[in-house]
């Protein structure tokens, strides 16, 4: 076997390592809008799904074209307010990143609302979570119906998480259990909605079923739950008192 | 060599076809299971796994085969590492742009084509030690002998599991629910895939008596 000296070794790995990181530069920039536009798109078309929208997704030609009528259509409003339930004009809530909005000290956040208007002229608030997952991150969005307690539709979706296991969140049959759950108790305080291991009565109004097999991602869609919904305790608050 | 081989010579056929057959990659080997299990739950996530896996190692194959006379063996598996993980992330890039949906499916499983032990062992036993062609040939027969196992497990699983093919529902088509049956949510879940694989390998041993082992 013929040697090698050391110099050639390390101007070999140089070179290649240098070929290797251009080229996967390139094709990633050259990428980008292609993975930002599909990404936009879905980000659409989960808040369609989150009030039962956008159901023929998967029989359209065009699925982006699709979901951008839609959405234009059916998504009417959309503002950021802050944790005291102030709305904050100077933002688009569709550009907020909530992760990083998460991250920061909770009087400044910027918490993005979803409005889509029924065709019985009902206002359905949506609200989008962020969380972490057990590979990677989860994340949903929340509809309320008008007494601001009770959920109209939900979905979850995630990056990476175990196919057959905790990537069941992002099912149908998860999200239908949320469907007519309250947040708040009869004493008006905030619970959330746990995600219980090993069933709950369907009667329960602040629990749900957790996927088997999946308990950490149940566990950490939980905790999801309880923390971006939280935010909006005073907005829903609000929201409920005016309506009344 | 005084005289140029043919493109398809018996022998570089015999490439192409081995790994679908006689060292089959999966059943005869044993290799590459793990993802196996994981994407076979329907069949059109086993057909782009299996498209993926195919690119990459034909192209890795190429590629190590091209530089096999360049390659410090001393580093030989740290560039095998990085050709194929390069690959890895390409065909990732590209997923995400222009199949969405299914790489959202497919999620960690990209990734991981990079430790699947059939491109590292093909680069390490074929691909260091011959030419370009050979190589490629190489690389698409034990792809798609890899592929093969896939689809055929991702049949089995997605009509009995969900009761569809290729998410068309032909139980319900045909009325069977109606009759009483009941899909089998046990084929969704992993160890059935295993299972499965198990039944084709039973199945591949009594065809050919060549495979069997005398202990």
């Amino acid at each position: 076997m013929k040697s090698y000296s050391n110099t050639y070794i390390f101007i070999f790995a140089t070179v290649m390592v240098i070929i290797v990181a251009t080229l996967l530069t390139f094709v990633a920039e050259t990428l980008r809008p292609y993975q930002e536009k599909n990404v936009e798109v879905e980000k659409k078309l989960d808040i369609l799904r989150s009030v039962g929208l956008a159901a023929e997704v998967g029989e359209v030609d065009s699925k982006s074209l699709y979901v951008e009528k839609e959405y234009a259509e059916n998504i009417t409003k959309s503002l950021v307010i802050n944790m005291d339930g102030e709305i904050n004009e100077d933002v688009d809530a569709f550009t907020v990143n909530l992760k990083v909005e998460l991250a920061k000290a909770p009087e400044d956040r910027m918490l993005p609302i979803f409005i889509y208007t029924a065709p019985d002229g009902q206002d359905v608030v949506i609200i989008p979570l962020q969380g972490k997952g057990l590979w990677g991150p989860i994340w949903g969005y929340v509809s309320f119906e008008q007494d601001m307690n009770t959920i109209f539709g939900a979905i979850f979706a995630h990056a990476k998480e175990t196919p057959g296991l905790g990537a069941e969140i992002s099912e149908d049959f998860f999200h239908e259990q949320f469907s007519g759950k309250k947040i708040f108790d009869e004493g008006e305080k905030f619970t959330s909605i746990k995600v219980l291991k090993g069933g709950t009565s369907p009667d329960d109004p602040h629990a749900v079923d957790a996927i088997s097999g999946g308990t950490i991602t149940s566990v950490a869609l939980e905790e999801m739950l309880y923390d971006c919904l939280g935010n909006y305790e005073l907005y829903f608050k609000n929201k409920s008192i005016s309506h009344e | 060599m005084s005289e140029r081989e043919p493109l398809f010579s018996s022998k570089n056929m015999k490439l192409l076809r081995d790994p679908l057959n006689d060292s089959n990659p999966i059943t005869v080997q044993v290799l590459g299971i793990c993802s196996a299990l994981a994407v076979t739950v329907k069949l059109e996530n086993s057909v782009v796994m299996t498209m993926s896996v195919i690119a990459v190692m034909a192209v890795s194959n190429v590629v190590i085969s091209l530089l096999r006379k360049t390659i410090p063996p001393r580093i030989r598996i740290i560039v095998q590492l990085t050709i194929i993980a390069t690959m890895v992330i390409l065909v990732d890039e590209i997923l995400q742009a222009f199949a969405y949906e299914v790489s959202k499916q497919l999620s960690v499983f990209v990734g991981l084509i990079i430790t699947n032990c059939i491109i590292m062992g093909r680069l390490e036993a074929f691909a260091l030690a011959n030419k370009p062609w050979p190589a490629f040939l190489d690389g698409i027969g034990n792809a798609a002998g890899y592929g093969v196992i896939m689809i055929i497990v991702a049949f089995f699983r997605e009509l009995l599991g969900s009761g569809t093919i290729w998410g068309f529902p032909v139980f319900e088509k045909i009325g069977l629910y109606d009759v009483g049956y009941v899909n089998n949510g046990m084929m969704i879940l992993p160890p059935m895939a295993l299972i499965t694989v198990g039944i084709i390998i039973w199945v591949q041993r009594s065809r050919n008596k060549e495979l069997i082992e005398d202990n």
